[in-house]
């Protein structure tokens, strides 16, 4: 019973920090219909600047976290003005592919520029470790908990009671009628991609110090697998991605303390391969057939 | 009738040629071993892209799973020439190779087909990587390291031969009543299957198609290579034989054919840019997309029968 | 004897909606018979039942051949369509990207079988069963003056003639009985009266059963031979077109509102 918590502790910790990443593989999916490629390697760059200011500038948590966030915002904004925008009335897979180039442009520019090494993320936060019942969990699997909770309250809260919120999701139902009513779409387009990758530039100072280390190539598998959190949840459902990503990272945890990690990611598949054919738009997705 | 024996013969004839050419290269010794070594990589991309084309492309399911199918195809061969090394036994590990795929495309299609668009996309590259992870687990397979020394049975000849044979294959099955029947279901499967179409028959045979195709590659690529290791056939590996099929246009295989030759030259050139290589790829990858949304040569295809006629019409005008 | 379809208590619900009440109707051999009723009456949704596009809540349909009779209930839309009943839609569903020859070729392909390896390696056989195909198909086309336009992409035809292609593509897969989902709709008069005679012609040359959905009151009034009416999912009336037109219950359901 003891491990069995354990386990919830541990995956509900990585869960968070899929859930943050699929958040913006939804929110972005939602508006542009874009699988983003290169959201994982947002979150690598929020890791880097997060790394980069705390070495050298000595920021604290919060800040640190707060000017990743910025970054990862405005590396977002550019991305998409620059490869996405030009594409917006072109095929869907060739925005896919130009989203791989991105991904693939970012990972590998980085380690160009900074050199492919893994590198040691400074532990501004010491850790400390508590026993609650049997039940070990520290200060930064809280604090990570914490962030991600607040972070997608906030979210919630943007996407429901503000003006823009409303903009986002006019836009996603109906682009061309949002349009007509006067919303600006390239605007709200900037400002979803702006929300989503400050949401993965958070996680990867998070996840930095969570894992305590870093590299340009981090970003591939945890966007992979956060993006497989968001269409488990039904890819355009806010909800729906954060539920997505506690369940993946809790699917993983387990399947690992059971002595299979090995299989961790077939697990995974496996269980995204299930719910599909049982829900095929995901958990939260709706499955909208076509009137004929 | 005998206007279709004149356009298969020009076929023929200029795989004839082509190989010829090859041959005479490298004989008088333009193409040096490296050159070989890129032009084979190229003719294993074609042969995984057309299949992948045809999935994607004609049938307009968006599967991210082909490296799965390869893996099988890469894996039988390997462990069946390891112990029966024999010519004869690659041909046999081929053909075990595309019976496995087979088995493997009807577990994950029957079920996951029924998925839509970017649904359907993760579901098969869910699928590739259990396979994936499942040979890296295993004995036979050598887990992580993967398999070495595997006897090399396939030259350049062998996989010249084998992409006009799965080309022939796949572009003769597209040019049939087969190949409407699947555009029927990539163009509106609630039409087609109200004409009669048994649209998730259709859609399970280009996927069936695709992924036999994709063990031939794989095959090839063991032999050739005479390595191989789970993590060539991973994520990555499927999605940059997405990335010829959307270069060369979505449903042309002419396209395919130019994006692999494209892709594989560029690719060969950057090796002399260093660290920089992977950079210039993302960014020419990019720019190519933006200025060619539709691929380097849309759904245009080169045929024969049309420029027959063409120069026939061209006659008679003249004349 | 049995009719030729013979549909009973048909029920269809989407969720809380009843599109389709208990409907039970019959088609003879070659005959013509209109279905007429206000927007959302249900006559799309019943035709999607006929069909196979969905499938029924409770009910029954059975078609009788020659050798008995055949429940198509539960039946996948192909296999009702092998069985002999096509249909065109309502907002008009070609293959768009596909050659007008394809469009009709494709409808043809569950009744021209050719194996995969001789397709394959393009045995003398396969050159001869497409040269059957596609001069049928040609042949099909030519009663429709279709002819110049084989190679056009269907996406690429005037509207009229789109109407006109799905027509032509439901009688290439052999249909016993047809089922037209308002073909008239956006023609103007002399496409309407072109299309009359072509339906007409239809009947006449393929002896086949048409059921035929339609707003334009003198195309059903002049065409068909029994009339069924529907409101609100269920049938109103029932018919021979003067009938109908003195029904008071269908004027005020349905002539009504359209004066
Ligand atoms: N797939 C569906 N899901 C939910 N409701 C539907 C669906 N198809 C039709 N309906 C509803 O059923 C009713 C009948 O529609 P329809 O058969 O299209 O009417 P008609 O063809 O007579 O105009 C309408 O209220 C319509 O909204
Ligand atoms: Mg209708």
């Amino acid at each position: 019973m003891e491990t069995f918590f354990q386990q919830i502790i541990n995956g509900l910790s990585l869960g968070s920090i899929y859930a943050l990443l699929a958040l913006g593989y939804t929110m972005v999916y939602g508006i542009i219909k874009l699988i983003n490629f290169a959201h994982g390697d947002i979150y690598m760059l929020g890791a880097f600047w997060g790394y980069y200011v705390i070495n050298v500038w000595h920021f604290n948590f919060i800040s640190a976290l707060l000017s990743a966030m910025l970054v990862g915002a405005a590396s977002g904004v550019i991305i998409e003005y620059f490869a996405y925008r030009p594409l917006r009335r072109s095929p869907r897979i060739t925005a896919l592919i130009t989203a791989i180039g991105v991904s693939f442009l970012l990972e590998n520019g980085m380690s160009y520029l900074f050199s492919s090494n893994t590198r040691d993320f400074p532990q501004i936060i010491k850790q400390v470790n508590y026993h609650i019942g049997g039940v070990l969990i520290s200060n930064i699997q809280i604090l990570i908990l914490v962030t991600a909770c607040v972070l997608m309250v906030l979210l919630q809260l943007i996407i429901k009671k503000t003006k823009m919120g409303r903009a986002m999701r006019a836009v996603s139902v109906d682009p061309d009628a949002a349009e007509l009513v006067g919303i600006n779409i390239n605007w709200t387009i900037s400002f979803t991609f702006a929300l989503g990758s400050a949401l993965a530039g958070a996680a990867g100072v998070l996840i930095g110090l969570y894992y305590n280390s870093i590299d340009p190539l981090m970003g591939m598998t945890p966007g992979i697998k956060a993006f497989v959190a968001a269409v488990l949840g039904g890819i355009g459902s806010v909800p729906g991605a954060s539920v997505g990503g506690f369940i993946i990272g809790i699917l993983e945890t387990f399947v690992q303390s059971i002595g299979l990690s090995a299989y961790k990611d077939a697990v995974v598949y496996f269980v995204l391969i299930v719910i599909l054919l049982i829900l095929p738009a995901g958990i939260f997705g709706k499955n909208t057939k076509e009137k004929v | 009738m005998k206007a279709n024996v004149k356009y298969n013969l020009v076929w023929l004839i200029m795989m004839v040629a082509g190989f010829y050419l090859m041959n005479t290269l490298i004989l008088v010794g333009v193409i040096d071993s490296f050159i070989e070594n890129m032009l084979v990589t190229i003719g294993i991309n074609i042969i995984l892209a057309t299949g992948l084309n045809l999935i994607i492309g004609f049938a307009g399911q968006f599967s991210l799973g082909h490296a799965g199918f390869m893996a099988i195809g890469a894996y039988a061969t390997a462990i069946v020439t390891q112990t029966a090394s024999t010519p004869g036994g690659f041909y046999a590990s081929i053909f075990i190779g595309i019976v496995i795929s087979i088995i493997a495309a009807l577990i994950v299609g029957v079920p996951t087909l029924r998925l839509r668009g970017d649904y359907l996309a993760i579901a098969t590259m869910g699928a590739s990587e259990i396979i994936r992870i499942l040979i890296n687990n295993m004995k036979i397979t050598g887990g992580a390291a993967g398999m070495f020394n595997i006897p090399q049975f396939a030259d350049w000849p062998t996989v010249y031969i084998m992409v006009c044979v799965t080309t022939i294959i796949i572009v003769n099955f597209i040019h049939s009543r087969a190949g409407r029947a699947v555009k029927s279901v990539r163009e509106d499967e609630i039409a087609a299957e109200a004409m009669g179409i048994n649209v998730t028959k259709w859609k399970l045979a280009a996927f069936v198609l695709g992924a036999s195709t994709a063990a031939v590659a794989g095959s090839l690529h063991a032999s050739y290579l005479q390595t191989i290791a789970p993590n060539d056939f991973g994520i990555m590996e499927s999605i940059s034989i997405l990335i010829i099929v959307v270069l060369g246009g979505v449903g042309s295989i002419t396209g395919t054919f130019v994006a692999a030759v494209v892709l594989g030259v560029l690719d060969t050139v950057l090796q002399n840019f260093g660290a920089l290589r992977m950079v210039i790829y993302a960014a020419a990858l990019i720019l190519i997309m933006i200025f060619k949304p539709s691929g380097l040569l849309g759904t245009w295809e080169l045929s024969i029968k049309k420029i027959f006629s063409r120069s026939k019409r061209k006659e008679r005008v003249e004349s | 004897m049995s009719k030729l379809l013979q549909v009973e208590n048909l029920v269809k619900n989407f969720g809380g909606l009843t599109a389709v009440s208990n409907v039970s109707l019959h088609l003879d051999n070659n005959e013509l018979v209109a279905l007429i009723g206000p927007n959302g009456a249900g006559k799309t949704t019943l035709f999607n039942l006929l069909t196979g596009v969905i499938p029924a809540s409770s009910g029954s349909i059975v078609l009788s051949g020659e050798n008995g009779t055949y429940p198509l209930n539960g039946k996948r839309a192909y296999k009702i369509a092998d069985m002999g009943l096509s249909r065109t839609f309502q907002n008009i569903r070609l293959f768009k990207n596909l050659s007008v020859l394809d469009n009709v070729l494709i409808a043809m392909t569950s009744k021209f079988k050719e194996g995969f390896i001789p397709t394959i390696f393009r045995f003398p056989s396969y050159y001869k069963t497409e040269a059957r195909l596609v001069a049928e198909a040609k042949k099909l086309l030519a009663i429709f003056e279709l002819t110049d336009d084989v190679d056009v992409l269907a996406k690429n035809l005037p509207y009229g003639t789109q109407r006109r292609l799905e027509i032509v593509r439901a009688l290439a897969t052999k249909p016993q009985i047809l089922f037209l989902d308002e073909p008239a709709a956006g023609m103007n008069p002399e496409e309407t009266a072109n299309l009359t005679q072509l339906i007409l012609k239809v009947q006449h040359s393929f002896h086949i059963t048409i059921l035929l959905i339609e707003h334009d009151m003198s195309l059903v009034m002049n065409l068909a031979q029994c009339i069924y009416v529907l409101d609100h999912g269920s049938l109103l009336a029932q018919g021979t077109p003067d009938e109908i037109q003195a029904n008071p219950a269908v004027i005020k359901a349905y002539l009504g509102e359209e004066a």
